[in-house]
This record gives C-alpha cells, structure tokens and sequence, in this order.
C-alpha cells in the first residue's frame, strides 16, 4: 500500500498557468528520468536542484512538454522519499498527458490526501496536523466515492464488468483443471485458447482505451476560447451559443476585460466557451491584464474560435493572433458577414490554412449552424462513433486500464513463451484484480462461485 | 451415558497437564502429538479409541492444494505425511503436464491401517497421554480456560485446551426418512459440549456434509470399469521418507447414467436435501448426488470413482455417489451403475449435521478471543476436509504449547504456507459454508509450492523444536546444494557444439547460436534440468530433487520475483500491529459497516484488517493514520 512510488498533479487544476506533476517514493528519481531529455540524467544531479529539459514519450520518441524539474532526495522532503516535481507550463491536457507518461513508468496514481499521509506516516508533519490529514482523506474519499458511485452506473463499468465475465470464465477454465485434475467435462484449456480469448480482452481494452480522450473532454468540457481583436463579435458569438445574453455587448472595443465561462452543449459536444478580452496593444492596465490572462488562456486551449471582422481590413493584430493559435485545432469565423466584406478572402484562407474558414454573422444568426456541425466533426473525428460508446474518463481509470492492458500483454507473450497454462493465469488473474479495482470490485470469492456454478464439481 | 435420575455427577480431580487436547481425528492427533514433541505435558481425550485419526469419508490424502498442505506439515514436524507414506495403497502425482505451482501428491489410503499406525505413534511419544473420555464442559475461570470435565466425573486441569471436536458437536445423521442423533459412522455424539459452548457466548454454525454408500469389492464387475493405477514413480508426501510401497492398488472408474438419473428425480420427494429435512449448510465443492442431478441437469452421466478402502478388506468407497437418499433408493441407484449392478451395499450414504464455531471469533494463533487459553482446530472451525482439520490442529497444538510454555504465538501468513492461507480466510473472512482449500485461494500460488515446502518452513519447524537436528542437517545441505548449482548454472557458459546440437534437435528447439550461460538456456520451454545438465562438465552427483528446485527456480523466476515483490508490499502491513484493545469507535471517519466488521474481527494487523470484507482501501488509510497518531502521542505525550 504505502512505499511504491506514487504521483499526481499537484497545483490545482485550472489555477495559474503553471501545474506541477509530482511524484514520491522510491522510484521517483528513474521514472521521471526515464521520461526526462535534458543536459544531465536526473540520476546524477545533486539533491533540491531544477533542470530544464523536455518530457519525452518514450515509445514513440516525441517530445511532449518544455519542463522545469525538481530533484529532491530524501529525507528532506515533504514526504521524506525521494520526490521530484515536474513544473509543466502548458495546458491542462499536457499535463495530464505527461501525468499519464509518469503513470506507464510502473508509478501508481495517488490516492487523495495521499502525499500528506505519508508526510505523516513518515514523521514529517507533527500532531496538530494530523487531524487535518484525517479530513482530507475523508472528504476527497467522499467526493471519489461520489464519482465513483456515478461511472458505476455509467456505461463504462457495465463494458468492464462484460470483460471481466469473459476473464471470470478463462480464469474459472483453468482453475477447474488444476483443483480438479481428473474432471472430465471442462474444457481443457491450452495456450493457443488462452491466447485467443486474451486477445479479445486486449482489444477490449485498447478500445476503451481509445475513448480516452473524449472521456476526459465529456467529463470537463472541451476548453474552447474565444479570441479576436476588439469589437468583432465575441461576445456576440457567445451569447449566441449559449441562447442567453451571458456577456456585455457593446460597440465600443474593449468591453469585455475580463475571462467570461460558460458551459454549453453543442451536438453532444461539452464545451467550456471561454470569451475573452480582445487582444490588442493597450495602455489601459485593467485591459491590459485581461489582454495577458487572454494569451495565456490560448496556450491550455483545446480548440480556439478566432473571429475576424470581415467588414474591416486585416490589420497586423488578425495576422499575430493566426500565429498565437499554433497547432490547437481552430475554426477561424469571418463575422459580420451582413456588412460588405473589406477583408481579403485570400489572405484569411492563406493564414487559416487547413483550418475551416466560416463566414457568420452574429446579427443575422448566420452561419452558427455550420460551425456547431464543424465543432462536432471536429471532436468525433477519430472514428468513435457517438451515443451509445462508453467513455473512460477519470485518469485513475486510465492508469488502472493501462497496467491491466500492460497485464495482458504479459499474458500473451507467456502463452506465447509456451509457460504453462497456470502461469499464464497468473496475469490473466491480475487484468481481471486491476479492472476490478475500476469498478470497486476486488472481492475474492467471486472466482471460486464462478467455479460451482459453473462446473459440477466434487466427490 | 445417561446417568441415573436425581444422583449427582460426582467430581473428581484427574490431574495437572500443560495441554489438553478434545479429540484425536486429524486435527486433534497432530495436536497433541506436535504440544507432546515440544515439550508440554499433553492429554488427549476422545469419545472412542477406535475413532483415532478415523477418515469417515474418502480413503485418500492429498490433492490439489491439500497435498500441499501435508508436506507443510511435514515441513513443520507434524505427522500425517509420515503417516500417509506408511500406510498407502496408491499414490499418484497430479498435474503433471501443469506448471510446478499445481502439481500435488493424492494418496489412497488404507483406511484402518492409516488408524492403527497413527495410534502407535501416539502411544510411542513421550509426554502423551491418551484416553478415552466424552468431554462435556470445559472449566472457565474469569474468561480463562483452566481445564475439562469428562462425562465419568473426571476433571482435568491444564494452561491450554485445543478442542478439535470435528463433525461430533450435535451431530445428526440422516437416511432418507430417517434421522438420528450421531457422530459420524455411528460413533457417539457430542451433545453436551455443544450447549456448553453455546452457554459460554460462544456463535455456533450449523453445517452439513455427506457420504456415499460402501460396497463390496467382490461383487463389483470391474471389466464394465476403467482403470486407474498409481504412479510408478517412488514418490512420498514425507521428506524423511525413503521406501516406498510397491505393491500398489488400482482405482476404477465408471459413470452413472440417466437410468440413475431417472431413479433419483423419481425420489426427489424422499431426499432429506430437498424436503427440508437437512437444515444445515452443504460444502458446494462436495455436493451429493441428488444434488447434482438437480443442479445440472443437462449432464448425462457423471463420474464415480470406485477406491478401495485397504488391503485387509473388501469394502470399496463409491466416490461421486454422496447421498442421503433412502436406504431402498440406495440400493436401486447403485444397480443401475456399470460394474455394480449386481454389487452388494455394505453401509448407505448418509448425510449429518453438525454444529461449528463461527471461526471469526479465534485470534489467528486459533486461540479463541472470548476465553483465554481455549483454542479450537479442525472442522470444529467450519472447515471440511483431512488436510485442512491436520493443519489446523497442528497450528493449535503448536500454539496451545507456547502458550503453557509462555512464549508468543506462531503465525504463517498467507505467503507462507497454505495453511496459512487457511487460518487466515477463517479467522478473517469466516465462512457460509464449510471451508474447502482450493489453489485459487492462494494469491501467492506460485510461492506456495508442493516441491519447495521444505525450504519455505523447515528453518521454522526447527526453530519451534519440532524438527529434530538431524533432520535439519540435511534439509541445511539440501539447501546449500541448491545455492551452489544456482550459482554454477549462472556462471557456466555453454559454447555451440555438435553435442549441443543434437540436444537442440531432439527437443525441437533453436539452435544455439552463440556461446549462452547455462541459466540462459535452462529458461528455454523445451529444456528441462537433466537436459542442461548433460551439456556441463560432470560436477559432483545432485540429487534430482536440487536439480528439481533449480529448473523451477530458474524457468519461473520472472513470475516468482513479481510474487515476491506483491509478497514484501504484503508484509509490511502485516507488520503493522493493532492492538488487541483499540476502541474502533473512537476513530473518526471509518466507515459503520467497517468499523463493525473490524470491531467483530479485531484484526492483529493492518494487512489482516484489509482483507475483512467490507472495509475499504480508505478505511484503511483513517486506520493508519490514527495508529500513527496515537504512536506520536504516546511518543511526545
Ligand atoms: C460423513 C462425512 C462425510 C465427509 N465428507 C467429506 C468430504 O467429502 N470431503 C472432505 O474433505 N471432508 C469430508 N468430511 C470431513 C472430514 O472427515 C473432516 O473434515 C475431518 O475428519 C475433520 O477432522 P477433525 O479432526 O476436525 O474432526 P474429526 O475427524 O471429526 O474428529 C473429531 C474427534 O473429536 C472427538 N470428540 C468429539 N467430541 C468430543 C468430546 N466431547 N469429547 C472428547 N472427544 C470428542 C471425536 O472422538 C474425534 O476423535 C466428511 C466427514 C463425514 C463425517
Ligand atoms: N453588423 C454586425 N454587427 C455585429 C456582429 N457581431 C457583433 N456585432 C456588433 O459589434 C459590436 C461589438 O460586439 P461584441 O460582441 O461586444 O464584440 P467583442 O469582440 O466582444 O468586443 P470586446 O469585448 O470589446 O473585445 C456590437 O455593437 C455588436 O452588436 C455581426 O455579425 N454583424
Ligand atoms: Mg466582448
């Protein structure tokens, strides 16, 4: 329970542009060395130091994130093990997205209050504090059991409860062969079934695994920022979306100075519609600060609307924000369509490039269904189809799936190897323990039910 | 034993023991013998001397899982593995085509001589007494168990008192129709022990087994049947021994059909299972006939196992025919069967009820928590089975010994041993039926092996002074050798050879390409020990049963260390202890249904209060952190 290495993301989500993968234990050091491209291994580096490096995906040799990381050694640490923060500037998605790297290096999520239980359990944090321990492990339990109790009834744990039946009925197989050696009436599995039926459950799991994605986004909401120069319809655009008039409109640029959110859902697609304050050059300091929180609110987005007033000529401002947007997936709206269109066509489709062009017009309520129908195309590209899938979501789940995936494969390649059957069993057991874990289900008798009901057994 | 109306039991005092021991079947006989060898005064007490170590179902010893656990008790110093190997008729190795995780030694046993060699030995130990006497109630003293009263009047007084009743507590026997008050084979009952238990606070069970008719080997057809010899193979549950039975004998194997089907179904109304008639709980596992039929309809035949239950008699075990369908209905199934049509019944099936204590109330040291020096072993507890009743009483005689000789329990965790495994679901998780072990039980399975008891449990056998030096020696040697031929292998380069070929091609295996260290080529599939072996320059004579351990140990050694990895994370939280008083009440934010669960169990340890049902990983983590509290407390304070 305690003593493997654990981790988390630390800083709390949403809050400030920079969040904090950490991780404690034993392990620390390698596993985010192994991740870690930057002049020196963190296993050489002296203790409380920061490195500058990337995080890589090992497997397919990208580089995900530009990273701060800080190396402390025990046992002068929060939690007395060895530690090591890794300071992610971008946004949440690549935090998780280095969280999950973090995950596959045989690190396990922790649990909530966890960090500080072994503060305590360690020594670190005296009396007084422990009350507060307590709390913390209380309410973030509550919170999980909540969450927990919902994906029970969510279509997720009736797919992973169907695979784990499948793996009930491959672990009963064998079992009844080895507790019951001279029964004649089961079938007598051999590798090549075993590797058979594992296959299906890998595939399984890689599907639900796919949908990882989409999980998250349906669970959170799809970050969706709004940007553009003053005055082109922002707000306009958001007040549109969400059927209300949520945000001041007015004529005059630079109305709205502060981040607006608001939740809506467009053709099954969750967005979180963030407005923003127009970007331009400004002397106005409360403008100006909701410039800045603009451009970083860019960074963390998952998909951007920038709008261009097509009744204006592009000025140099329209040309940086096409820069600013980089590779986040964008839809680019030519609003005020209803007024004569001043700017260049060309230049704008030159500057979106691959990204669809729209031309809207938010008086006229024009072009605002070809851009919902160009959000959802937009989200269920990968061909996951909708409705009827289930989504895994919780990262928890993700890191639980992955090493039950990680577990089958060492299934395969025992079968593979020619180990015997009952070694074979030793893995496909603990795919069937960690999906278990998915679903809060880790009762023991189940299999040996399984094997009574299932077989006629005994003397 | 009914005593005369109005006259009074008269008391008297029988003597002083540091042990005394209720009942001599397989869990009382390794009790006693186990406190007798580490030096406690010991009396064992049973209803009749001719039911000493008495198998009143199948004559056999061993299996899956449970032959197993008797080479851990042999590995411990107790005595059923020598016994079985004095006494067999047949025996055979299982799962010879699996992993070495499963495979298992079966013995058929001759049934009266398992008995009589069992008696002498108890005879021939020091410190044992022996005698015949029907305990009725225990003597308590301010929640400490001080001794026994015997239905003559005698009192016995001891430190320890194991009480190992098996299937007698209130037994009722039940045939069809009829039903009455027994132990098992017609052997008394055990009436009064039952109330007295119930009468001290204790919560009983009521649990239910069976038995299949016996007939006479005579009469039996065995051409209509199949053949199933034993093993040539010399093979021995014991590690001390060294001759083997040669002279052994077969079992035969027939099916039953839709003929005895059809009897059955026709006779469901007289079956005491399906009237009502038995209220006690039935082992799934061991399911009678009429059962069977009911449950599994769709199955044509199922198979029957005739097993001979020794030499010095006729009488054939039916194994696959448990019933308590009536005597006449009996008689009618059996004719039906190919091979007995005209076979001659001896003894009907029957089926009887028993009382059981909820084990969930014994510390794991089997000692109960409600009173002091009292510790129950066997089916008393709620299992079922030879091996499992063996390796709990010698556990409780091992115990009940330290404890009159003032020293700290012994307990096998569940990476130890089976019987570990054992203990621990009864004392934890308790049981809606009687126990059975299965290797599914075992998380460690692969660590829990049949060919490496030896290595897991000798070194403690001989600490608690029940394995004599002798012994010790050599199981030291053995291990050592084992050590050196591990380190040969992993040193030792093989080079490509037209000796190495040909080796590669018999066996169907790549060719080696370049020179590879012994160990290397030993992880192959297709390569045994012998194989490998063949290829080194000659270095001294190994014995098969080192050359055994080092192919096990080198083949399997990724899944072992992954074993040994879950093993260690284990035992840290079995390190952690509770104590015996803490007031779950007091503990904020557990869970009710936790804190009830862990108030009735009272866990020794956080590793043994995450494994009763109903508490969960967060109760667990309030649990450790208001332990660790209370250790600051304790420490600023
Ligand atoms: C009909 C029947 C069918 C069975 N079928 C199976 C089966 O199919 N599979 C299986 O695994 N197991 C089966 N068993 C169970 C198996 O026989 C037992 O689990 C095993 O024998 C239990 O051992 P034990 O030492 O705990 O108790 P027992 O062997 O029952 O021994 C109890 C001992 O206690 C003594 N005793 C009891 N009360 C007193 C008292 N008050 N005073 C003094 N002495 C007392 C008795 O004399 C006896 O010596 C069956 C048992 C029976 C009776
Ligand atoms: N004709 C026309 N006017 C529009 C359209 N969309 C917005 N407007 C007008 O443009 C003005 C600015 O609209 P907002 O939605 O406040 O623009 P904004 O981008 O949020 O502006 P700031 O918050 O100041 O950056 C308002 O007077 C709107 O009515 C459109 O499609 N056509
Ligand atoms: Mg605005």
């Amino acid at each position: 329970m305690d003593y493997d290495t654990i981790a988390a993301i630390s800083t709390p989500v949403g809050e400030g542009a920079i969040s904090i993968v950490r991780l404690s234990g034993p392990d620390a050091i390698s596993a985010a060395d192994r991740l870690f491209q930057g002049s020196k291994s963190l296993s050489e580096v002296h203790s409380h130091t920061i490195h500058y490096g990337k995080i890589v995906d090992p497997q397919e040799g990208q580089s995900v994130e530009e990273v701060m990381v800080s190396v402390m050694r025990k046992p002068k640490t929060f939690t007395r093990e060895d530690v090591v923060e890794i300071n992610c500037h971008g946004g949440l998605t690549s935090v998780h997205r280095v969280l999950e790297l973090v995950l596959d290096q045989n690190v396990r999520l922790a649990e909530p209050g966890e960090f500080t239980k072994r503060a305590f359990l360690n020594g670190r944090i005296d009396l007084s504090q422990a009350e507060a321990v307590m709390d913390l492990i209380r309410a973030k339990t509550d919170q999980a059991m909540n969450v927990a109790m919902s994906q029970m009834e969510g279509k997720l744990s009736i797919l992973i409860r169907k695979l784990r039946d499948r793996l009930l009925e491959i672990l009963a197989a064998v079992e009844v062969n080895i507790d019951y050696p001279e029964y004649d009436d089961a079938e007598v599995m051999t590798n090549n079934i075993l590797h058979e039926k594992a296959s299906e459950v890998r595939q399984q799991i890689d599907r639900i695994l796919s949908t990882a994605r989409q999980g998250k986004i349906l669970r959170e909401g799809l970050s969706t920022v709004i940007v553009g120069r003053p005055n082109v319809g922002k707000s306009s655009l958001l007040n549109q979306l969400v059927h209300e008039s949520k945000a001041i409109v007015t004529n005059v640029p630079g109305t709205t100075r502060d981040v607006i959110e608001e939740y809506v859902n467009v053709r099954g697609v969750p967005l979180k519609l963030i407005d923003t304050a127009g970007i331009r050059e400004t002397d106005d300091i409360v403008e100006k600060i909701g410039v800045t929180r603009s451009k970083e609110l860019l960074q963390s987005a998952e998909l951007i609307l920038l709008l261009v007033n097509g009744n204006e000529k592009l000025t140099d401002e329209d040309r940086r924000l096409f820069q600013l947007i980089g590779k986040t997936p964008a839809i680019i709206l030519l609003n005020k369509a209803d007024l004569p269109l001043e700017a260049s066509i060309d230049e704008v489709a030159q500057l979106a490039g691959e990204r669809p062009v729209l031309k809207t017009s938010m008086i006229n309520e024009k072009g605002l269904d070809e851009l919902e129908k160009a959000i959802a195309s937009l989200f269920f590209s990968q061909d996951v189809s909708t409705g009827a899938e289930a989504y895994v979501s919780n990262t928890r789940h993700i890191a639980l799936l992955k090493q039950a995936r990680s577990a089958i494969n060492d299934a395969l390649e025992a079968a593979d190897q020619g180990l015997p059957v009952d070694m074979t069993q030793i893995d496909i057991k603990r795919t069937w323990d960690l999906l278990g874990e998915i679903v809060g289900d880790t009762v023991s008798d189940r299999l040996i039910n399984e094997l009574f009901s299932k077989f006629c057994l005994g003397k | 034993m009914n005593r005369k109306e109005g006259l009074e039991m008269k008391s008297y005092n029988a003597g002083t023991y540091d042990v005394i021991v209720v009942g001599a079947g397989h869990a009382g006989v390794e009790a006693g013998l186990a406190a007798a060898r580490m030096g406690a005064k010991t009396l064992m007490l049973t209803i009749s001397l001719e039911g000493v170590a008495f198998m009143p179902c199948n004559p056999s010893v061993g299996g899956p899982a449970k032959g197993v656990v008797v080479r851990e008790i042999d590995a411990l110093g107790g005595e059923m593995g020598h016994n079985i190997d004095k006494t067999y008729i047949q025996m055979r190795m299982l799962n010879t085509r699996k992993g070495p995780a499963v495979r298992a030694l079966r013995a058929q046993a001759d049934k009266q001589l398992y008995q009589r060699a069992m008696k002498e030995t108890i005879e021939e130990t020091e410190n044992l007494t022996l005698r015949q006497g029907m305990v009725d109630h225990l003597i308590v003293e301010e929640g400490v168990c001080k001794g026994v009263v015997v239905a003559t009047g005698a009192a016995y007084y001891a430190k320890s008192v194991v009480l190992t009743t098996g299937v007698y507590l209130k037994g009722k026997i039940i045939i069809g129709e009829l039903q009455y008050e027994s132990g098992p084979n017609n052997m008394q009952a055990s009436v009064k022990l039952s109330d007295h238990l119930k009468a001290l606070g204790f919560d009983l069970v009521r649990f239910k087994t069976g038995t299949p008719p016996r007939v006479n080997g005579r009469t039996v057809d065995y051409s209509k049947t199949e053949i199933q010899p034993g093993d040539d193979a010399p093979l021995a549950f014991s590690y001390d021994t060294k001759e083997f039975i040669k002279d052994q004998i077969p079992c035969w194997l027939t099916y039953t059909n839709l003929e005895t089907h059809k009897i059955i179904q026709e006779n469901l109304d007289r079956s005491p299972i399906f009237s009502g008639a038995i209220v006690g709980t039935g082992p799934r596992y061991c399911p009678s006939i009429e059962t069977k039929i009911v449950r599994f309809n769709d199955k044509n035949r199922h198979q029957l196992f005739l097993e001979p239950e020794g030499k010095a008699t006729k009488e054939v075990y039916v194994d696959g025919l448990s019933t308590s369908m009536p005597e006449e209905v009996q008689r009618k199934m059996l004719a039906t069967i190919p091979g007995l049509e005209h076979a001659e019944m001896m003894r009907p099936g029957y089926a009887i009820e028993y009382d059981a204590v909820v084990p969930t109330q014994l510390w794991p040291s089997l000692e109960t928590k409600k009173i002091s020096g009292l510790f129950t072993a066997g089916q008393i507890n709620g299992t079922s089975g030879y091996e499992e009743a063996a390796g709990q009483g010698l556990m409780g005689g091992i115990n009940a010994a330290r404890k009159a000789l003032g020293k700290e329990p012994l307990i096998l965790d569940r990476s130890e041993a089976y019987i570990g495994v054992l203990i621990d679901d009864l004392v934890t998780k308790g049981t809606k039926e009687p126990y059975r072990l299965l290797t599914s039980r075992a998380e460690y399975r692969l660590l829990l092996r049949h060919d490496n008891a030896d290595l897991r449990l000798t070194e403690i056998g001989h600490q608690i002074g029940l394995i004599p030096d002798e012994r010790y020696e050599r199981f030291l040697a053995k291990k050592h050798l084992i050590e050196q031929e591990r380190q040969y292998f992993a040193v030792t380069t093989i080079k490509p050879s037209e000796s190495v070929d040909a080796l590669m091609k018999s066996k169907d295996a790549a060719l080696l390409r370049e020179p590879m260290k012994a160990e290397q080529l030993l992880k192959r599939p297709e390569l045994s020990y012998q194989d490998v072996a063949s290829l080194l320059p000659e270095h001294g004579s190994i014995p098969v049963e080192v050359g055994e351990q080092v192919e096990i140990q080198v083949k399997y050694e990724g899944y072992i260390n992954k074993q040994l990895q879950q093993v260690e994370k284990m035992k840290r939280m079995e390190k952690k202890k509770i104590p015996q008083d803490l007031d779950y009440s007091k503990i904020d934010g557990i869970a009710t249904e936790a804190r009830q669960k862990l108030t009735d169990v009272r866990p020794i340890s956080v590793g043994q209060a995450s494994r009763v049902s109903g508490v969960n990983p967060s109760d667990i983590a309030i649990l450790l952190v208001y332990l660790e509290e209370g250790k600051l407390a304790r420490r600023t304070g």
